[in-house]
C-alpha cells in the first residue's frame, strides 16, 4: 500500500523564484534564504518520494474571479508552469500522477470534502517556488506531483479546522492505494506576511515560531485558531498558513500513530515582503 | 442576520470578502486580462481606450490611471489582480506594497531588512502605537 513517509512545509514568495531563476542565490541578500534550504535537497535525493501531495494556493492565475474552487484537487496528467505577468518560470514541466489523484479524489469526496476535480490548469509560483527550493534547479523534477490548491484568496477561506480534517481524510485515502507508493505531502504559504493596504509589510516574527512550534507539538489545538488571529497577528496573507494544516493532518500522530520527528526546522526575515518559514516532519 | 465580519476592525487591511469581490469583479477580471502579452501592449498603447471596454465604475478606472492601489482595494480591487498592473509596469510585488505604505521604496525595503512592520500596535483601529 502506499504511504505517507514525511510532510514538508515551505514559504513560497514568488520573489525566491525570480532570485533563482536570475542567477542571485549568492547575493547577501538571498544566500541565507537559499542556505535554509540545503538540508532539504540533499535530503530529498536520499529520500526519492515517489510521488509528492502538494498543498498551495493559485494567486489569479489559473484561477480568476469566474470560478472560486474551496478545495481543487489536480488530476491531470502534466501541468505547465504559468506566465504570471513576468514570462513563465524557466522551470520543468509538472508531471502529475492521475491515477493516484482520481483515487484520492474518490475516497476524500466519499468522506464529506466536496472537492474541485482540475484536468487542465497551468500552475504559479505557489506550486513550483516550492519544487525549486527543495529539489533544487533541476531540468525535471524528479517525481511526479499532485496539485491541491486551496482558496486563500477570497475570504472566507476553508478554516484550520476544515483543513486539518481534510489532511486525515487526504492521508486515508493515500494508505488505501494499492502501489507501494512513498508520498509526500507539502504544505505551502505564509509565513507572517501583508501585501495590501497601509499596513503592508508586516512581519510577526514571534507569532509565527509559536505557530512552528505548536504546528509540531499540538496541530490539534492550533487547528482551531480562528482566522482572525491569522490576520491580526500574521497580516492578511498569513492566513495562507491554514494551508500548512492540511499537510500536518496527513501525518500519523494525529491518526493514532507515533509523533513524527522534526528533521529540519527554519526560519529568516525577509524575502521580499514575507517571513519565510521551512519545516520537515518525518513519520516514524 | 448580518454576517460576522470580525476583520473590520484591523488597520490598514481591507479583507476581501465576498462582497468586495462583488464590487470588484470587472476591475480584476480587467487586470486578469493583462497575462496575455497582446493586452497588455493594447493597454499601454491606449490606457483610457482599454480601460474603457470593461464595465467598470468611472471611480475604479480613475484609480487604475492613477495607479493608486489603496483606492483600487476600497473599490473592490483585490492584491493578487492589481499585481497584474505592476507586471504590466514593470514593477515588483515589493515595489506594489511598498506604494500602499505612504513609504518611498528605500524606506520599505529598510524596513523589510529590519525585520517588517511590528504588529505593536497595529492589531486594533484606534490602538495607542
Amino acid at each position: 500500500m502506499a504511504h505517507i513517509s514525511a510532510s514538508v512545509y515551505t514559504s513560497h514568495v514568488p520573489a525566491i523564484g525570480a532570485a533563482l531563476d536570475l542567477g542571485k542565490t549568492q547575493e547577501a541578500y538571498w544566500q541565507p534564504v537559499f542556505e535554509g534550504y540545503e538540508f532539504a535537497k540533499q535530503w530529498e535525493k536520499r529520500e526519492k518520494p515517489d510521488v509528492v501531495f502538494l498543498v498551495f494556493n493559485d494567486h489569479a492565475t489559473a484561477f480568476s474571479l469566474e470560478m472560486i474552487p474551496t478545495f481543487a484537487i489536480g488530476t491531470a496528467a502534466e501541468y505547465t508552469p504559468a506566465d504570471e505577468g513576468w514570462g513563465p518560470r524557466p522551470v520543468p514541466k509538472v508531471m502529475g500522477h492521475p491515477k493516484l489523484a482520481a483515487h484520492i479524489a474518490q475516497s476524500v469526496i466519499q468522506d464529506d470534502f466536496d472537492l474541485t476535480i482540475v484536468n487542465k490548469m497551468d500552475v504559479d509560483h505557489g506550486l513550483t517556488v516550492p519544487l525549486s527550493l527543495v529539489f533544487g534547479q533541476v531540468d525535471a523534477w524528479p517525481c511526479p506531483i499532485i496539485p491541491f490548491a486551496v482558496n486563500v484568496v477570497q475570504y472566507p477561506v476553508p478554516s484550520g479546522r476544515r483543513c486539518f480534517m481534510l489532511g486525515k481524510a487526504i492521508r486515508k485515502a493515500i494508505e488505501s492505494y494499492d502501489e507501494p507508493l512513498n508520498v509526500q505531502i507539502w504544505g505551502t504559504g505564509g509565513m507572517s506576511h501583508q501585501l495590501q493596504g497601509p499596513r503592508a509589510g508586516l512581519i510577526n516574527r514571534e507569532w509565527d515560531n509559536a505557530f512552528l512550534d505548536q504546528l509540531i507539538n499540538d496541530p490539534e489545538g492550533l487547528s482551531k485558531l480562528p482566522h482572525i488571529d491569522y490576520v491580526r497577528e500574521a497580516g492578511s496573507e498569513g492566513i495562507e498558513l491554514v494551508m500548512w494544516l492540511i499537510a500536518r493532518g496527513a501525518m500519523s500522530d494525529v491518526n493514532g500513530g507515533h509523533k513524527p520527528k522534526v528533521l529540519h526546522r527554519f526560519y529568516h526575515v525577509p524575502a521580499s515582503n514575507t517571513a519565510v518559514g521551512h519545516l520537515i516532519l518525518e513519520n516514524t | 442576520m448580518s454576517l460576522d465580519k470580525p476583520y473590520m476592525n484591523v488597520p490598514g487591511t481591507t479583507i476581501f470578502d465576498a462582497d468586495m469581490s462583488r464590487q470588484g469583479y470587472h476591475l480584476n477580471q480587467f487586470c486578469m486580462s493583462l497575462m496575455k502579452a497582446e493586452n497588455r501592449a493594447r493597454f499601454k498603447a491606449n490606457e483610457r481606450a482599454y480601460l474603457d471596454e470593461w464595465p467598470m465604475s468611472e471611480e475604479q478606472k480613475q484609480a487604475v490611471l492613477d495607479r493608486d492601489l489603496n483606492r483600487c482595494i476600497a473599490l473592490g480591487g483585490n492584491i493578487y489582480f492589481l499585481a497584474k498592473i505592476g507586471a504590466t509596469d514593470g514593477k515588483s510585488f515589493q515595489q506594489m506594497a511598498g506604494s500602499m505604505t505612504g513609504m518611498t521604496e528605500e524606506e520599505y525595503r529598510d524596513m523589510m531588512v529590519k525585520g517588517g512592520r511590528s504588529v505593536e500596535g497595529n492589531r486594533y483601529t484606534g490602538e495607542k502605537k
